[in-house]
């Protein structure tokens, strides 16, 4: 098994525990788990899928069907800085597109890779709801809005060197 | 602690008097805490306080004019303050101690200041009913929305109305759906309460999905007790007792101030058990979406509430019989539920009076793109998309000319210039093939593509298409093959006829609606646009010069003053010449169109 963050071998993280315990018995409660999950480790890891499957009594296809259906839960952990560029309606008008290329050119990865350092990875996504801010990008939970693509370098320097 | 009618109206009272204190609100939604608002709130009670302003510094929910964000407006004298920055705390409290007002934050309008915020052109066509606490309570304590009559028409239902009584207030009001699909939200209800079940749920569909629109998420930021007061009265109409709000993940304030208004509820009593001392009962339970676009539809947001895959199901049986855990429910949209619970105290008459014929009340709408005064507006139903553009939104900006305007997102369609004096209301937007939808109004000028719009959103739908029926999994992916070749200069002649085949049979044959809307933006475009597609098709040009494959850079050899840095920077060996030996020239066959040269050229020389 891969290697993980959750657990290591049979002992399972105690926030584990706890989350499994919440869910349990609650009718449609494996979504919300999936999403503490997800934020306490940035992904799912395969032996909490395990984990969950045999205490919540939900089949492992069904738990990997819906991880893999939402885009929100990952199989795979994020770079240490996720760069979310926004390509809702009004940012797309805006420009985001070059904003994304810029980025992907820089970094020289694709929309949800990972840089070999760990260092970052980009998702293109919905709407942000921050429209008067258009193009806006979000890094981690930082927002910048207007984003030129010449102003790509800058922020990714920002958190290269940290 | 559990309140009586009588201690809820002793609350009203004493905080309606704090309103007439000074009160510094500050927008909290999630444009103007992007441009971090939330410094600025900090600096002023941190600054009021030092300086003995005897002030009240709030959060408060969105102002709609995020354009101008972040919006910091002094209430009881309204005066409105436009892009605030930290560094201006200090001008604004010192002229808070010398009542006087901080000029360079104040709009202006004609060379004039406009000082108070209901004065600026932006919302003087405006009438805003859902977002009526929008900007001036603070979200997150019940007694200030309580002091707007909140939870009277809850307690005017419960002990006055019966249940036929209050869903014939809503009919009569005339509201419908506002997530898109305009069904009249009494009829929706009488179908749910004729049906005979034990449980029953009622949903809240906050899963706004449509790229661009916000209008839900800022309700939920600014007025999240409307929401779940019109729930609990949707709950006594049906005879459910228990509601869920299906809310995005993606919107963490949204949550937030959702999850602190529901323990309010319940610790006044508000939620909870025998609700104001009657029989009813009723709580809220929140479930969070996790980014799926077609779990907005009604049946994909029920199997995602039940733990499953967000996959549509067939309709009949329709909810109001077997939605829910297989019980009778009803989904209503979050800006519908606003405007309940004022259409319960005000009477239905008075929503009817709004709007027209067919469509009652207000809309809001998320006015983005290419627009002066980016934000929400809430505008009576029957208002022209001309008013929206120009009167509300200030027009294009850098003096371009309008090209269309989007509305409906993924499932609407363009609206042409030719067309903006129709009314907006569900039918008239139908008829000029576009639609309602849930409130998106993207503006787009004169360099926008049409065809590479539509491509754009069946990006979209083909990525949130669920795949569970060929129609759309397969339908859409072959429509944005056609419209890729076609922006790539590959079209070929029949590319439009087909799409429209295509198009036909997605919209017949698809399980839910958003395979059946799906072709909507390239049918409305075709039908407005044609001649931009034959350009691409017959002519390889795109006349808008936005489709990179198509368009051509050159060098105007008139202002080519022969510097060579264009030679310099171009990474293909596409340009030829020698400094000063005459002007560069771009070899056509080489270019990539990277546009490097375009932005190395110091003397503008270089176009697209």
């Amino acid at each position: 098994m891969d290697h993980c963050k959750g657990c290591s071998g049979s002992k399972v993280d105690k926030e584990i525990e706890k989350i499994t315990k919440k869910y349990k018995g609650v009718d449609g409660g494996i979504i919300s788990a999936l999403h503490e999950v997800q934020d306490l480790y940035g992904y799912i890891p395969e032996s909490v899928q395990k984990y969950l499957s045999s205490n919540l009594d939900i089949s492992m296809s069904e738990i990997y069907g819906i991880i893999t259906f939402y885009s929100r839960f990952s199989l795979m952990p994020k770079g240490k800085y996720n760069v979310q560029v926004c390509m809702g309606t009004a940012c797309y008008v805006k420009g985001a597109e070059a904003v994304l290329k810029e980025f992907k050119e820089k970094l020289k990865i694709n929309e949800g890779e990972v840089t070999s350092d760990g260092k970052f990875s980009i998702e293109a996504v919905r709407c942000i709801g921050a429209c008067g801010l258009a193009p806006a990008i979000v890094v981690n939970s930082d927002v910048y809005g207007k984003v030129a693509p010449d102003k790509v370098d800058e922020i990714i320097s920002k958190y290269a060197n940290e | 602690m559990i309140k009586t009618s009588q201690e809820l109206e002793d609350i009203r009272k004493n905080t309606k008097k704090d309103f007439k204190r000074l009160r510094i609100m500050v927008c909290a939604g999630t444009g103007c805490t992007s441009s971090k608002s939330e410094n600025i709130l900090e600096e002023l009670q941190k600054k009021t306080h030092e300086s003995g302003v005897d002030a009240v510094c709030e959060k408060t929910g969105c102002f709609g004019f995020c354009a101008k964000g972040p919006i910091v407006v002094i209430e009881p004298d309204q005066t409105f303050y436009e892009m605030v920055k930290v560094e201006d705390v200090d001008d604004i409290v010192s002229s808070l101690k010398s009542s006087t007002k901080v000029e360079r934050l104040i709009p202006k309008e004609n060379d004039k200041y406009i000082e108070k915020w209901h004065e600026l052109n932006f919302y003087n066509k405006q009438n805003r009913v859902a977002l009526k606490n929008c900007g001036y309570i603070n979200p997150e304590n019940i007694d200030q929305y309580l002091a707007m009559n909140g939870y009277m028409a809850l307690e005017k239902v419960l002990k006055e109305y019966s249940q036929d009584e209050v869903i014939k207030i809503v009919t009569d009001s005339g509201i419908r759906g506002r997530g898109g699909a305009g069904f009249p939200t009494g009829k929706k209800w009488l179908f749910a309460k004729n049906v005979d079940s034990d449980i029953k749920y009622v949903c809240c569909n906050a899963d706004e999905g449509d790229p661009g629109a916000f209008m839900d998420r800022s309700i939920l930021e600014g007025d999240p007790h409307s929401v779940l007061e019109a729930m609990a009265i949707a709950g006594y109409a049906i005879g459910s007792s228990q509601g869920y709000i299906y809310v995005r993940a993606e919107y963490p304030i949204a949550v937030k101030r959702l999850n602190i208004a529901i323990k309010q509820a319940r610790e006044y009593g508000l939620l909870g058990k025998t609700i104001f001392g009657t029989d009813f009962s009723f709580d809220i339970e929140l479930r969070l979406g996790a980014g799926a676009f077609v779990c907005g539809e009604e049946t994909a947001l029920m199997n995602s509430i039940e733990g499953r895959r967000g996959e549509p199901r067939p309709r009949p049986p329709f909810p109001a019989v077997k939605g829910l855990f297989a019980k009778p429910t009803i989904l209503n949209n979050v800006e519908t539920l606003a405007n309940i619970p004022q259409i319960i105290l005000k009477g239905a008459d008075w929503y009817s009076s709004m709007g027209t014929e067919t469509s009652k009340g207000t809309k809001v709408f998320a006015l983005g793109g290419n627009i002066n005064n980016v934000g929400l507006v809430e505008v009576p139903m029957g208002t022209t998309l001309k008013e929206i553009v120009y009167d509300i939104g200030g027009g294009i900006p850098n003096g371009k000319k309008f090209k269309a305007a989007q509305t409906g997102g993924p499932s609407g369609g363009c609206i042409p210039e030719e067309h903006m004096n129709t009314p907006i209301d569900y039918e008239s937007l139908t008829k000029i093939g576009s639609m309602m939808g849930s409130g998106g109004l993207i503006v787009m000028d004169e360099d926008k593509c049409m065809v590479n719009i539509a491509k754009f959103f069946l990006e979209f739908t083909v990525d949130e298409s669920c795949g569970k029926c060929p129609p759309c999994r397969i339908g859409t992916k072959r429509m944005l093959e056609i419209l890729t070749r076609i922006t790539e200069g590959k079209g070929r002649e029949e590319d439009i006829e087909k799409l429209e085949k295509l198009a036909y049979d997605i919209k017949k044959a698809s399980l839910c609606g958003l395979g059946q809307t799906a072709p909507n933006p390239i049918l409305s475009t075709i039908r407005y646009f044609k001649d931009e597609y034959i350009a691409h098709i017959k002519e390889k040009r795109c006349p808008a010069g936005e489709c990179r494959a198509l368009s051509k850079v050159v060098i105007d050899p008139e202002k080519c003053k022969q510097c060579g840095l264009c030679q310099k920077v171009c990474p293909t060996n596409a340009i030829e010449g020698a400094v000063r030996q005459g002007p560069y020239k771009i070899i056509q066959d080489k270019c990539i169109k990277c546009l490097a040269c375009v932005a190395k050229c110091p003397f503008k020389a270089i176009s697209k």
